[in-house]
This record gives structure tokens, sequence and C-alpha cells, in this order.
């Protein structure tokens, strides 16, 4: 049977029960228009919620210095661990899965920042290049801490936007000399911090600088690495090494967790992907009802279909149409008609949703709500698979219909 | 063409079990023009819907033209009445919200025959029953007559070799069935073995052969011509 044949044939079919096509298409279209809505909208929370990470790398581990809790090998607890660089660079030389890594140097006490008449206060660190990548700082004029700075010991400082709006006139002051605790630092560079607007009231400067200047050669107060591509497990295994070196080094318990603190972004990164695996399984369940609620519709209209076509049945029936060609006809009617409903459904939500991306602000709750190309071929996919599951029921009905009764004169 | 033997047919109705065909036996040659007779329940239209294979017999054997039907399903039973068998039915039964030309081609739809092909041969058909200025109109447009030559056409397009015919003047008035008759006098001319159903003493006049049925069986078969 020629498939334009059984189109017309359709078509015919559905201008006849305008209304009942009708009802048809908008329930399903209202399926999968929520279906689509809702997923579009759990992944604007969840874009909401990693803009949140962007602060820092989302695969970074913190190392903090803290006090002992055990008495460990004659020492008591109490003790208060430092690191230097020496922890430093084993950490750079044995740890597995090691990407970036930077140490910090906090310059404390008073840290008051003067450019000619204008003066303020500000968070002052000494850094590795490669903290760059851990802050996920921007460049926007200059360049950040390099090699050169720290063998050199330059007296170089790459400060935040905050810090040049409040001391300058001008946006890109590369070059101008701050004076920070009366010592004259060069400004190389300028960046910002889309994550954090605090962070832009920070200045870095060479480590080493700064471990000279406060004459702490070798004292080093916290260290920061990435671990690239490794995946969760082989952070935590990173995270428990490092833990071990520490505590060979400092005499500390492998199990005093206060002694070393360590914090790996990607355990908070892994309570928000299982949170947001369970939204997706939540939003695919109402999705999926509210198709499922279209698809008997859409069954519930083709058996009444069916019932008023009885008559129609019955005649095509005695002129020669096999069970098959009838049920054939009512399944390809259920599929077409869910499938344009679908189509509907799917245009109408995804128009609604470049709508929100294009007029909601950039907030935390809400952020590009999008699907993918995925969803548009699941979605495809599902409105042909619940067309047919809708017509396969009335279609048995319909091809067992027997022209003997069904021409019976009413 | 037709051969009944010992055809059995009972329905169940409520409580009772009603016996519409008992033992009949009957043999229709080809090219025989039959009017089957009978008052209401006699199993007349029992009869009819044996030979259209619209129903299945309890027993007895059924032969059409050289096939024995039995144990048929919907697919071959769907071919055969297709190939085989045209319908006429009192109340017309036209497909309302296709034209006259749709209704008479539907057939070769289930025959795959192109759409351009078979609009052509029912056109043709169309013309034969004297409506091919009616082609487009839809079975609501047309009067009763005209509505059952429409039936007819349909019935004649696949070109069966047996036309049956359920009560095919009962809705007409005088006129208007001496038309229709004169169209299956002129389809069985041609050599179409024709059999109809009908209560009307002088439409029955009009064919070859009466066959009277009373309670389910033959009371009478009466060669006319």
């Amino acid at each position: 049977m020629n498939v334009f044949d059984s189109l017309l044939e359709i078509s015919e079919s559905l201008r006849t029960h305008k209304t009942r096509t009708v009802l048809a298409v908008l329930t399903v279209a209202w399926g999968i228009f929520m279906l689509v809505l809702l997923l579009g909208a759990g992944r604007g929370i969840q874009n909401g919620v990693e803009l949140q990470f962007k602060d820092d790398a989302v695969n970074s581990i913190r190392i903090y210095q803290g006090k002992t809790t055990i008495d460990y090998k004659g020492l008591p607890r109490g003790r208060q661990i430092r690191y230097d660089n020496e922890d430093y660079k084993q950490v750079r030389g044995q740890i597995d899965h090691v990407d970036k890594l930077t140490a910090r140097y906090y310059v404390g006490g008073d840290s008051t920042v003067r450019y000619g008449k204008q003066q303020a206060s500000f968070d002052i660190r000494g850094v590795h290049p490669d903290h760059l990548f851990l802050e996920k700082t921007e460049i926007t004029a200059g360049r950040y801490i390099n090699d050169n700075d720290l063998t050199e010991r330059r007296k170089v400082v790459v400060i935040g936007a905050k810090v040049v709006e409040r001391l300058f006139d001008e946006p890109a002051p590369i070059g101008e000399r701050v004076s920070i605790n009366g010592i004259s630092y060069r400004v190389v560079g300028v960046f910002s911090d889309v994550g954090s607007q605090d962070e832009e009231e920070t200045i870095y400067l060479p480590i080493t600088t700064a471990q000279l200047v406060y004459a702490e050669p070798e004292r080093v107060h916290q260290l920061m690495y990435t671990v690239g591509n490794a995946s969760y497990q082989e952070s935590k295994d990173s995270e428990r090494q490092v833990r071990e070196l520490l505590a060979t080094r400092k005499n500390f318990s492998p199990d005093d967790r206060r002694a070393a603190r360590i914090y790996n972004n990607l355990d908070e990164y892994k309570k928000i992907t299982d949170l947001f695996y369970w939204v997706r399984v939540f939003v695919a369940v109402v999705g999926v009802g509210t198709v499922l609620t279209g698809v008997l519709a859409v069954s519930n209209i083709m058996v009444i279909s069916v019932a008023e076509r009885r008559r129609e049945i019955g005649i095509r029936k005695a002129i020669g149409a096999t069970p098959g060609s009838i049920s054939r006809l009512i399944v390809l009617e259920s599929v077409i008609v869910t499938s344009v409903a679908g189509y509907l459904g799917l245009i109408a939500s995804l128009g609604l949703l470049e709508l929100l991306k294009a007029t909601v602000p950039e907030n935390e709750y809400m952020y590009q709500p999008d699907v993918n190309t995925f969803v548009v071929v699941a979605v495809t996919i599902l409105v042909i698979v619940s067309g047919t599951l809708a017509g396969y029921l009335p279609a048995r009905r319909a091809a067992g219909i027997d022209p003997v009764q069904a021409l019976q004169p009413s | 063409m037709i051969e009944l033997s010992n055809i059995a047919k009972s329905y169940v109705m409520g409580e009772h079990r009603v016996r519409a065909l008992v033992d009949t036996n009957l043999f229709i040659d080809t090219g025989d023009f039959v009017a089957i007779q009978g008052s209401s329940g006699s199993g007349k239209s029992t009869l009819l819907n044996i030979l259209g294979i619209l129903d299945t017999p309890d027993s007895g054997t059924y032969t059409l033209d050289g096939n024995l039907i039995a144990n048929l399903n919907g697919r071959e039973a769907a071919r055969y009445r297709n190939r085989y068998i045209g319908f006429v039915f009192q109340s017309f039964n036209l497909i309302h919200h296709k034209t006259a030309l749709d209704n008479v081609a539907l057939p070769l739809y289930y025959q795959n025959v192109s759409r351009r092909k078979r609009n052509k041969i029912a056109m043709e058909y169309l013309e034969q029953v004297g409506l091919g200025e009616r082609a487009m109109h839809k079975p609501s447009e047309l009067s009763g007559g005209q509505s059952q030559r429409v039936a007819i056409a349909r019935a004649l397009i696949t070109q069966p070799a047996l036309l049956l015919a359920d009560e095919p003047t009962g809705a007409l008035d005088t006129q208007t069935s001496e038309q229709i008759m004169s169209l299956f006098t002129e389809v069985n001319r041609h050599g179409m073995t024709v059999v109809l159903v009908t209560h009307e003493p002088d439409i029955a006049a009009q064919t070859k052969r009466i066959i009277q049925l009373r309670d389910g069986d033959v009371i009478r078969d009466e060669r006319l011509r």
C-alpha cells in the first residue's frame, strides 16, 4: 500500500473529525511542552549552580595548615603544622595527578596600599604563576605573575579590577607604581573574576618576593593544586597521597584530619551533580508521566474514533480491506497525530526557553535554560513510539470489527 | 459457481439459540440471476453473508468458483471478498466523507492500484451507471437512487465473479427501483452471476430464479426463465 495514499486517507479522516483531532493534538503537545520545559529548566538550574563554581577550578584541592589533634610518636596534640617551600616541591614531585600547583603566602598585618594620594586596604597574597588557573582569574590588561618574577624576586604586582577602581583613574594602570607597607611595586597586570567580586579586591605578588620582603624565605601558608582530567576516584587518591606525604614530613598521624585540612572541591561538585541526578530523575518521572497522560488521551480518542467509524470500517472490510490494512491506518493516524502534536509542543517549549534565555538576567538559580540535540532526538523517538502504542489497542479493536454487525442497519 | 452443501448456522440471542440456516443445500450456476425471498428471520440475510464470506457457517461446505471457502484467516477472506465478490446493500453503505469517485475507487485501493489509474477506472464505472457528472459529490448530496448506483459501480469495479445485493431496492421508490433492476439485468446479461435478497415479489419476478426460504430451509426453488 502506497504511503501517499495512506496519508490521503488519514488526512481525510482527520479533517472529518476536526474537534477530536485538535483535542488530541493539544493533549500531546502539552505533554511534550511540559517535558521539554522541565528538562530545560532543570538544565538552567544546573547551569546556575555551576556558575557558582566558576569562581574556582572545579577540580581543585586546597591544603590548609592546622593543629594536630592526636598524640603521635611522642609528640603531643595541639601542635601547629606549618608548610614550607619543600612541601611545595614534594607535592609537585611525588603526588599523582597534580596539574596546576601553587602555594600561597598571606601578607598579614597592616596592608595599606598607596597610589599617589589614594590609599586603601586589600588582601595581599604571594603566589606561583599557576595560581591563575586555580582562581580562574582572567587577565584584562598586562600579564600575570611569571617564572622570571619568581627567580628574580621582582617587586611586581597583579591587581584586581576593584583595586584599580579604588586607586586609579584609568582602567589599565600598567607600569604604575603602588606602595604596600612603604615598599614600591610595579603593576604588571589587571585581572577580573567572574565568580567572585571579593576576589577582585586582591593583590598578587610573586611568592618569592613576599617571602623575601617579609623575611620568611621558606614559609608557605597554603597549597592548592588542580587534578587535571583525573576522575573523582583519582582525585580522592591524590588527596590521600598528599595527606600521607605531609603526615610523614610533619610527623603527624595520617588519621589526623585536623593537622592538615584538605578540601577537595570535587567533593562539593559531586554532591551537586548527585543532587542533579535526582532532579533529572524527578523531571523525567514527571515529564514522562505527562506524556503518558497525553498518550492515554490519544489512545482514548482513537478508541472513540474507531467506535464512530465502525460502520466505515465494516464497509471497508466488506469490499476487501484486510485487518492489517485497517490497523495500519489507525496506527499511522495515531503516530501522525502524536508526531505533529509532539513537534508543536517541542517548538513551543524551545521557543519559550529561548525567550527565557534572552530575557532573564544571569542569576544563580537559573542560567541558560536549554536542551541539547539528544533531548530533541529522544522526544522524536518518544512521540513515534508513544503514538504507535496509543494506536495499537484501538487498531486491534478496529481490525477485529465484524462487518456483519457493523453493517446492520441502525 | 456456487455450491453450498449441508450448511448450518445458528446464533445465540439472549438465552435462545436461533437456528438461522438448517442443513441448506444450494447450487447456483455461473451467469445465473437469483432472487432469495423469505420473511424476516427466514435466514436469507445469513445466507447472503455466508455467500459473501462475511460470515462463516457452523458446518457444511461452501465452494466458490472452484475454491473451497473454509478456515480462511482475515487476510485471505479479505482477498476473496475483494477479488470475487461485489456487495450492494439496502442502505448503500457509502463512506460519507468520500466523493462518489473515491467511494467507487476504494476497492481498487485495496488492490494497490495507483490513485491515478483507479480514479480513471472509477470514472468509467460511474459513467456506466450514468453518474459521470456527479463524481465529485459527497453521498449526502446524492439522491437514494444515485447513491445506490454509486454503490453498484463500487461493487462492479473489481469485476467480481459474483454480485451480492441485500434488499438493493428496499429504500427506493418504484421508478428508481426499476432503474436499479435494469442495471442488475444488464450486468447479468454480460455474464456476471447476481444473487439478490428481496421481499418484493415484483423485484424477484425480474430475475431468472426464485429461491424461497422459511425458518432456515429452502421451501421453493423456481426457475422463471
